[in-house]
């Protein structure tokens, strides 16, 4: 069922910062590797490696410093800013702030890449919408204000506003923070189910590191030493890059089994 | 959108109101039916009468009815390119520096140029509007510079304020040279009034706001884009810096010309907005825009006719009554909205 295509390729991308006298911060160089559709790829890592940095390069909204960003065999910066608002989506970490604005319109929001001068949605757009909003589970709320919802359910209104700017790929940068549990499990296995049933390509960045071993695809590893490791959990469990990571005094991590453990003794 | 109809209506139907009253009401009493008659055309067999409608009220209506129009837009696009409900034409400085402006004209053609502008009239008139527009363009375009350099919305809104305490002290130097009659000149124009725009000056004014409130329907999309923050915004397709130049510049010009012919107006811009997200429950700003400029003309007539009550007779200046009438309005809108808040 699932097509799994690759969507994006990326070919000795450096990341960072152009500060001001030519100095040039970099945060992450050399990076090469794919991601593909149908797919599930979380990236981790520990703070202050660069991965909301990376994240807001492949949204290009901070420049690369050197590399090449294929999106659909189609190089990032030969994009317009309007075709990219039709082919990336993103789902921002901190909570958007809006007084008396409800559920479907804030989606509705979403339709701007497609909408005319004053923005007004039409029937095929409200039916879009509509489909966006029954996919994440969030019907009930539809006519509800955002500022009456909970944080989680905050979170599934900006992932329907995504999915109703119909674009291939969906980045989310730490979809699963201030989560309680269940929600979080909730919140990862519907992105899962959405790159099956829609065929999106999705990639966020998590904390969530026992979540992203039992749910993703893909697991891209960043660390400032080594760079990123990409393979499935059990590839980077084998080749020890998720022992390294994790394990510390009092912390074991178990090849086979994925799991972590603690020792309390 | 069927919904708001009625309340688009009701409103109409209230300036509508507001604006018979403003023609009523006055020292002279005037039979409506005479009103109509100079309204239509026909005259009135009253020269008097004609001159007082056709000079005075109506002229005072019309610059309160756009100028309210355009201070509530203005307030609008700032709370909305800012983020912040605080936000406001006064706020960040750009009052300040229409009053600037006219200070330096006002108070230094006194002392400077010998005379006393007060008692140039018409032209005097005309140099204080022209002083006004420089000095609030002037601030403004500071702060559209700053606003591309500062990431930050709320260090935008202190630099305004700022700005505005550094415009109040170099006016108070000012004052500190000037003759006596050039002071009370700045002071009278700095208590904001509806009346000083007649003639031409009236038409030119009543004729610049028809063209520039419509143009800021233009940016309603924009707005509603704006609403998400700026990361949302872009990935939409929204290029940032130049929606936020666009917004803040069309309320900018807004404010100045406003400030130019009425002084310096206080509280519509920052109420009205408040107001109406209370009223028609909605962030959308295809509602919101109209919204504003029906509400804002609404409360400038109805603050119009409050400082002309019989008694005052223009005794109280207009500021006294937007400040009187618009600051209760914020803070009952900003407890509702606590109230009404549910937090997790």
């Amino acid at each position: 069922m699932s097509m799994n295509k690759e969507t994006i390729r990326i070919e000795d991308l450096s990341i960072g910062y152009n500060a001001k006298n030519s100095d040039v911060k970099v945060v992450a160089s050399h990076i090469n590797a794919t991601i593909h559709s149908a797919q599930l790829t979380c990236l981790l890592g520990a703070n202050g490696v660069g991965k909301s940095t990376l994240l807001r390069t492949l949204s290009a909204f901070q420049p690369k410093l050197d590399g090449k960003i294929y999106i659909q065999n189609k190089e990032i910066d030969d994009y317009s800013a309007h075709q990219l608002s039709k082919t990336i989506g993103v789902v921002l970490t901190g909570k958007v702030d809006v007084q008396n604005m409800s559920v479907r319109e804030l989606v509705g929001l979403g339709r701007s890449p497609y909408t005319g001068f004053w923005g007004t949605l039409n029937t095929k757009d409200y039916e879009i919408v509509d489909k966006s909003i029954n996919m994440v589970g969030i019907s009930k709320l539809s006519s509800r204000m955002i500022q009456t919802l909970s944080d989680g359910e905050r979170q599934k209104v900006m992932i329907a506003k995504a999915l109703a700017q119909e674009t291939p790929v969906i980045f989310l940068d730490e979809p699963t923070a201030f989560l309680d549990f269940p929600s979080k499990v909730e919140m990862m296995q519907l992105l899962k189910r959405l790159s099956r049933e829609a065929d999106k390509t999705i990639f966020l960045s998590t904390h969530d590191l026992e979540l992203a071993l039992q749910i993703a695809d893909m697991l891209w590893m960043m660390n400032k030493e080594k760079g990123i490791s990409i393979g499935s959990p059990r590839q980077l469990a084998d080749n020890g890059v998720l022992g390294d990571y994790v394990e510390r005094k009092g912390i074991t991590f178990d090849k086979k089994t994925l799991r972590i453990t603690i020792d309390n003794s | 959108m069927k919904r708001y109809i009625p309340l688009m209506l009701v409103l109409i139907v209230i300036i509508a109101v507001m604006f018979i009253i403003n023609l009523i009401l006055g020292s002279v009493d005037i039979p409506v039916k005479d009103i109509w008659n100079i309204l239509i055309g026909k005259g009135s067999d009253s020269e008097v009468w004609n001159n007082i409608i056709i000079k005075s009220r109506l002229p005072q209506t019309l610059t309160a009815l756009v100028g309210g129009a355009g201070l509530a837009v203005s307030g609008l696009q700032m709370q909305t390119v800012f983020r912040n409900p605080l936000a406001g034409p006064s706020v960040l400085g750009i009052s300040s520096g229409a009053s600037l402006g006219v200070a330096f004209v006002v108070l230094l053609s006194g002392s400077l140029g010998g005379v006393a502008l007060s008692r140039l009239g018409y032209i005097g008139d005309a140099a204080m509007s022209i002083a006004a527009i420089i000095g609030s363009l002037a601030i403004m375009s500071l702060i559209v510079y700053v606003s591309q350099k500062v990431r930050g919305n709320v260090t935008l809104l202190v630099i305004g304020v700022m700005i505005g305490y550094l415009a109040t002290a170099i006016i108070g130097v000012l004052k500190f040279f000037s003759a006596e009659e050039d002071i009370k000149a700045y002071v009278v124009w700095g208590l904001g009034s509806f009346s000083r725009v007649s003639g031409n000056q009236m038409v030119l004014f009543v004729g610049i706001m028809l063209v520039l409130l419509p143009l800021s329907m233009l940016l309603v999309k924009t707005m509603n884009l704006l609403l998400l923050g700026d990361g949302y915004a872009r990935n939409l397709g929204l290029n940032i810096k130049k929606a936020r130049t666009q917004v803040i510049t069309c309320s900018g010009v807004l404010v100045a010309i406003v400030t130019a012919y009425c002084g310096p107006i206080m509280f519509i811009g920052l109420a009205v907005p408040h107001l109406c997200r209370s009223i028609f429950q909605t962030s959308d700003h295809r509602i919101l825009m109209p919204a504003c400029m029906l509400t804002g003309a609404a409360l400038a007539l109805f603050c119009n006719i409050v400082a002309r009550m019989p008694g005052f007779e223009g005794a109280l200046p207009v500021n006294s009554v937007t400040a009187l009438i618009g600051a209760p309005i914020i803070a009952a809108v900003l407890f509702r909205k606590r109230k009404d808040d549910v937090h997790e």
